[in-house]
């Protein structure tokens, strides 16, 4: 069932457009990602979702209901939202006075709130703060006080702005943790804003993805990380190949694709002599030293031109008539010895190959 | 000798807890902490109407407000005088020359500078912080209300100088006071006319509580301004 509904909205900021005819609906019990990068008009949008600004133009509808532009029924359904903001807002008072506070404005009486912030505390693993000034804590905690205040409202949709954009790797653990807590216990509504589309994959059911203020893309994560609807978002999800090419042949939904002189096959209905991007993810690519017998339609013989290590991974740069980026862990290039010169074999499978169609105008 | 002589007997009238002066002292710190209540309780709400509502020429207003920060003691004193004397507009009130005169014109006197300090310490609460108390449900008092809270240190220390300018101003007091012995002889008033009339010892006496209140007022806005 519905429970947000935004259809045709348009905003602007001083002339300027930030979001450009959103339609966009969220069932209840959702929990979905908005993705994009910083300044596409995610928190915009989580704004006008929360009531606290009115869009230039189109409607919102809560639980069937349309939002009016002003007046006390938006107070009222805001109280039924919470909005947790990128920057943790604490208010200079007590952890528990900040964390009471929504619930003394909604006028609920005083031992119930007594009763109410001591779960939630519980929960949050920041018992014995009570008394504490807000002010005083760590980002990770006024993160955690945030959220507090936020849950024991008991929200039916909670909206969250990048809840760990500024927190370090162990409170982003923790954080997500108590999200996807909240999101199976209580089955609250959620959307959640991210530039980390891992986050988006790993929390959400469903994924959009907000690009340049428009909302270009939704499904789930299978959706958007390996179909991307156009070279924007693949680029924008980490397909780190994208390659022009030409549709030469298509023989019954296996298509060849030339780039630069070399044929690639993959899965696509598009018909001969169609403009193309062609999108393999980096970590579908595999890499041997001789040509080994395998059921992938695509492989080539490539030469490494560089070599370059994250974390656990190795990048490498490869040429095989076309320039392509393949990953690899650290321990099969160590096995294979991977090095600048080297001569490998790429290998790819024909599904891990995405075609978008390629405008002329592109 | 006869500053030195004065002082020891200043000295005197103060740990020999002087009624004369101890009244004149008690006067003083009554007629300006009205005056700075009453202030307050007009002030703080206006600030934050005048702070929350969008309207034209609220620049204007500010600005405004902000001159009248150096507005001069005898100005107001004159404005008071000719409102509530006799023929005045409202001078069937019969208040002229009694605290209430004193008081009616400190608050004219500090308002302001309330207003003017109580707007900028709004003003530092952030939009976020405003947001935030938004999207928790807050309705328009109760953000205000929560905003004062915020800026609570900021606030009390506007209405902190605005009980000093008060308490320490002589143009407007003796005006609409008059000076007049056991009614609205307050300490400024005295300390202009006793040492006129050469009786340095009780003005260095009132000079001292003087200076003691603005001591202790120093070291409450230090401690605000430390939190």
């Amino acid at each position: 069932m519905t429970l947000i509904k935004v259809t045709g909205v348009t905003h602007k900021y001083d002339g300027r457009p930030v979001l450009q005819n959103i339609n966009l609906s969220v069932d209840r019990g959702d929990m979905f990602a908005l993705i994009g990068p910083t300044g596409a008009g995610k928190t915009t949008l989580l704004r006008i979702v929360d009531l606290l600004e009115v869009p230039g133009a189109g409607e919102i509808y809560f639980d069937g209901v349309r939002i009016p532009q002003s007046g006390k029924q938006r107070l009222e359904i805001r109280r039924r939202i919470s909005f947790i903001h990128q920057k943790p807002q604490v208010f200079n008072l007590s952890v528990y006075d900040n964390i009471a506070c929504g619930l003394r404005w909604r006028g609920i009486e005083k031992n119930k709130i007594v009763s109410k912030v001591d779960h939630i505390l519980e929960m949050v693993g920041l018992e014995g703060y009570e008394s504490r000034n807000a002010r005083t804590l760590s980002g990770g905690e006024a993160q955690r006080v945030a959220l507090a205040r936020s849950m024991v409202l008991e929200p039916e949709v909670l909206l969250l702005d990048e809840p760990t954009a500024n927190l370090d790797p162990v409170s982003t653990t923790k954080i997500e943790q108590l999200i996807q807590q909240i999101a199976t216990q209580r089955n609250t509504t959620m959307i959640m804003a991210t530039h980390d589309m891992h986050q988006g994959q790993q929390l959400a059911s469903r994924i959009g993805v907000l690009l340049g203020g428009e909302l270009i893309q939704t499904g789930n994560a299978t959706d958007i990380f390996h179909s991307p609807q156009n070279e924007q978002v693949a680029h924008f999800v980490g397909m780190e190949n994208i390659l022009e090419g030409v549709i030469v042949a298509n023989d019954e939904g296996i298509a060849t694709v030339n780039i630069d002189g070399v044929a690639i096959q993959a899965i696509s209905s598009y018909p001969v002599g169609k403009q193309v991007y062609t999108c393999i993810r980096p970590e579908d690519i595999t890499l041997a030293l001789s040509s080994t017998k395998s059921s992938a339609r695509n492989c080539f013989q490539a030469k490494i031109t560089r070599i370059t290590f994250i974390g656990p991974l190795t990048r490498v740069e490869i040429d095989c008539g076309f320039r392509m980026l393949a990953l690899v862990t650290k321990i099969s290039a160590a096995e294979l010895n991977l090095q600048a010169g080297a001569k490998v074999h790429a290998t790819f499978k024909a599904t891990a190959v995405h075609i978008i169609e390629r405008k002329a105008s592109q | 000798m006869e500053i030195w002589d004065g002082f020891t007997r200043a000295i005197e009238l103060l740990v020999s807890f002087d009624p004369e002066v101890m009244r004149i002292a008690g006067r003083s710190l009554i007629i300006s902490g009205t005056s700075c209540l009453l202030a307050s309780l007009i002030c703080l709400p206006l600030a934050s109407l005048i702070h929350f509502r969008q309207f034209r020429g609220k620049r204007a207003l500010i600005s405004t407000i902000q001159t009248l920060f150096a507005m001069p003691t005898v100005l107001v004193g004159l404005f008071v005088l000719v409102l509530f004397s006799r023929v005045g507009p409202l001078g069937f009130f019969r208040i002229l020359f009694t605290p209430y005169a004193m008081v009616i014109g400190q608050i004219l006197l500090i308002s302001p500078l309330l207003l003017g300090f109580t707007i900028s310490a709004l003003s530092g609460v952030s939009r976020e912080i405003i947001d935030t108390a938004t999207s928790l449900g807050a309705g328009g008092f109760q953000t205000i209300w929560l905003v004062l809270r915020e800026a609570r240190y900021a606030v009390l220390a506007a209405v902190i100088m605005g009980f000093a300018r008060a308490i320490s101003e002589v143009g407007c007091a003796m005006m609409v006071g008059g000076n007049i012995r056991g009614a609205t002889r307050v300490m400024t008033t005295a300390i202009s006319l006793e040492a006129s009339k050469g009786d340095i010892a009780l003005s260095i006496a009132l000079g001292i509580i003087l200076l003691l209140v603005a001591l202790i007022i120093n070291i409450a806005l230090n401690r605000l301004q430390q939190r």
